[in-house]
């Protein structure tokens, strides 16, 4: 006897789970439909395919601006939250400690957070301190979002670690970096790279912080809302295509690791 | 030494709490700091830049004076509506990848999760182009298929509703499969050996066990479409105002910082609370560790 008995009843929920899919799917779709569109004005069905709009995206020196710091931006703040959140997993998952409750509820906070109230208290408290904002900004933005829930992330991995190679280590003598470099890292490594992989997708996509804290820098996603909202161009679903792929891009780089790094060690 | 200095050297030496310092301080800069300057902000004169005014309540009245609690209250029934839709269309999804799927639900929760990569405004613009008026994907293929006119589909509540729904379905889905995963089977079957029918297993057992995951989504999801603001914008055009859209316009537009801060305060009061009463319940390593 199963937890869902009736063969229809489970039918349904197959049925309603393919539909749910192509649900997240059809936006999607539809900007890479419509960024092969040749016309100026977006009308469907159409025949006219083209590529004519990726050659332009590829050539024009303003998106490349526009990637490179989506890129810089991204890549800054994987870099720091990778190890913010080693520490922070180890505090919120190993260590037992005074105080261990109430830094899991506090890390909790800023990922339970309107992301927009957020950037905008941010872009307040950057100009009252007299920070002229800029891709800089952007990355400390990123990272009050972005670091805690690496952090979750990497917590996960560090509850099914077991602490008591640390102390057989420290018995024979080990110092605490060789620890940390021999044990603790090796380890740890998966989570690791799953937390950075969050981190730079999240980064990588994100508006509503960017658009407050960037100044006179602009990343793809605002980039996009601009022109989304005013001066409508055919390079508008074209960039958004291009920025899909670049996320997949990164997405498949990193499984490949994760699965090549999990074979010597699993056997 | 005094016996609370001495305390506060063995806190300050615990191994546990110098590995939390790093992420502390970046909160402590990054997220307190803001917050606390927008509380004193928001008892500020209208329109001051500095901190020097007097405290004064008349941001306040003022925010509840030029009808901005209508769009408080929008925002309430906006998140409340995400909620209740999610729900619905989550949990038979939720139950299958917790209890039908087997060892397909990895793939399953992969191409869930995917979309959730893609940049918000990437997917929002794909719901402009799929829904637009005429040239849509949708009115487009309606109208070349079966030959008819679709009505206008975007710029109405109903858009913004279904964007919000969209946007933060996943929010709501995987702490529903987490705590429906919390429920298990031989409970389940004892129940149903003693003659419980499926609603009564569904009421009585699967929703008080999966409650911690239940919780988690129906809060996350709450809050993060309480404080929107692209989605209204996109999907809702001029007609759908958010609280997060007048916030952002009391900030930039309106440079009226006092206003903007007070209208922030009165949304984290409110969802902040929320927050908090439903963290204190839950007991975060239970969850965690289930993984």
């Amino acid at each position: 006897m199963d937890i869902i008995a009736k063969p229809l009843a489970r039918r349904l929920i197959a049925v309603w789970t393919a539909c749910l899919i192509a649900f997240l799917y059809i936006p999607i779709v539809c900007v890479f439909l419509v960024s092969f569109h040749k016309g100026r004005y977006f009308s469907f069905p159409f025949d006219d395919f083209t590529f004519d709009w990726y050659g332009k995206a590829f050539s024009s020196l303003q998106t490349q601006e526009l990637f490179l710091i989506s890129l810089k931006v991204a890549g800054v703040v994987t870099a720091i939250s990778v190890v913010l959140a080693l520490f922070g997993g180890l505090a919120f998952a190993r260590f037992n400690w005074r105080g261990r409750t109430i830094f899991q509820h506090l890390l909790l906070l800023p990922i339970f957070f309107p992301q927009a109230v957020l950037g905008l208290a941010l872009l307040i408290w950057l100009t009252y301190l007299g920070v002229l904002p800029s891709w800089q900004t952007a990355v400390f933005a990123h990272l009050v979002w972005i670091a805690p829930i690496a952090t979750l992330v990497v917590s996960i991995q560090v509850y099914g670690y077991d602490a008591a190679q640390e102390e057989a280590a420290y018995d024979l003598g080990a110092t605490r970096l060789q620890v940390l470099r021999e044990i603790t890292l090796p380890a740890l490594s998966p989570g690791l790279v799953s937390g950075g992989l969050f981190a730079f997708l999240l980064s990588w996509g994100n508006f509503p912080l960017s658009f407050f804290t960037t100044g006179a820098d602009s990343t793809v996603p605002e980039w996009l809302y601009t022109r989304m909202v005013a001066g409508y161009t055919p390079m508008v679903p074209t960039m958004g295509a291009l920025i899909v792929v670049g996320a997949a891009a990164v997405l498949v780089a990193g499984y490949i690791f994760i699965v090549w790094r999990r074979r010597p060690i699993g056997g | 030494m005094s016996a609370l200095a001495q305390r506060l050297a063995g806190f300050l030496h615990q191994p546990g709490f110098q590995a939390a310092v790093p992420v502390l301080i970046l909160l402590l800069i990054g997220f307190f700091g803001p917050l606390v300057l927008v509380a004193v902000f928001s008892f500020m004169p209208a329109r001051s830049f500095k901190l020097d005014g007097g405290p004064t309540l008349e941001n306040y009245r003022f925010a509840f004076e030029q009808s901005y609690y209508l769009s408080l209250l929008r925002s309430f029934a906006f998140a409340a509506g995400t909620v209740a839709v999610l729900a619905l269309v989550c949990y038979p999804v939720a139950l299958g990848m917790a209890k039908l799927f087997g060892r397909y639900a990895g793939v399953l929760t992969l191409v869930m999760v995917l979309p959730l990569f893609v940049s918000e405004n990437v997917r929002l613009f794909g719901w402009v182009l799929f829904l637009l008026k005429g040239g849509g994907v949708l009115a487009g293929a309606a109208k070349a298929v079966f030959g008819i006119e679709l009505a206008d589909m975007l710029y109405s509540n109903s858009a913004t509703l279904m964007g919000l729904a969209y946007v933060y379905l996943p929010f709501m889905l995987f702490p529903m499969v987490l705590g429906l995963s919390m429920v298990s089977r031989d409970v389940v079957e004892a129940a149903s050996d003693l003659g419980a029918s499926r609603w009564q297993i569904m009421r009585e057992i699967e929703l008080p066990l999966a409650l911690p995951g239940l919780l988690i989504g129906g809060l996350l999801t709450f809050v993060l479409s309480l404080g929107s603001l692209t989605e209204s914008k996109v999907l809702g055009g001029s007609k759908v105002i958010m609280i997060a859209a007048d916030i952002e316009s009391a900030f930039t537009y309106g440079q009226n910082w006092p206003l903007g801060s007070a209208l922030s305060v009165l949304l984290l009061v409110l969802a902040g609370g929320l927050v908090l009463v439903v963290l204190s319940k839950l007991n975060l390593d239970a969850i965690l560790k289930r993984r």
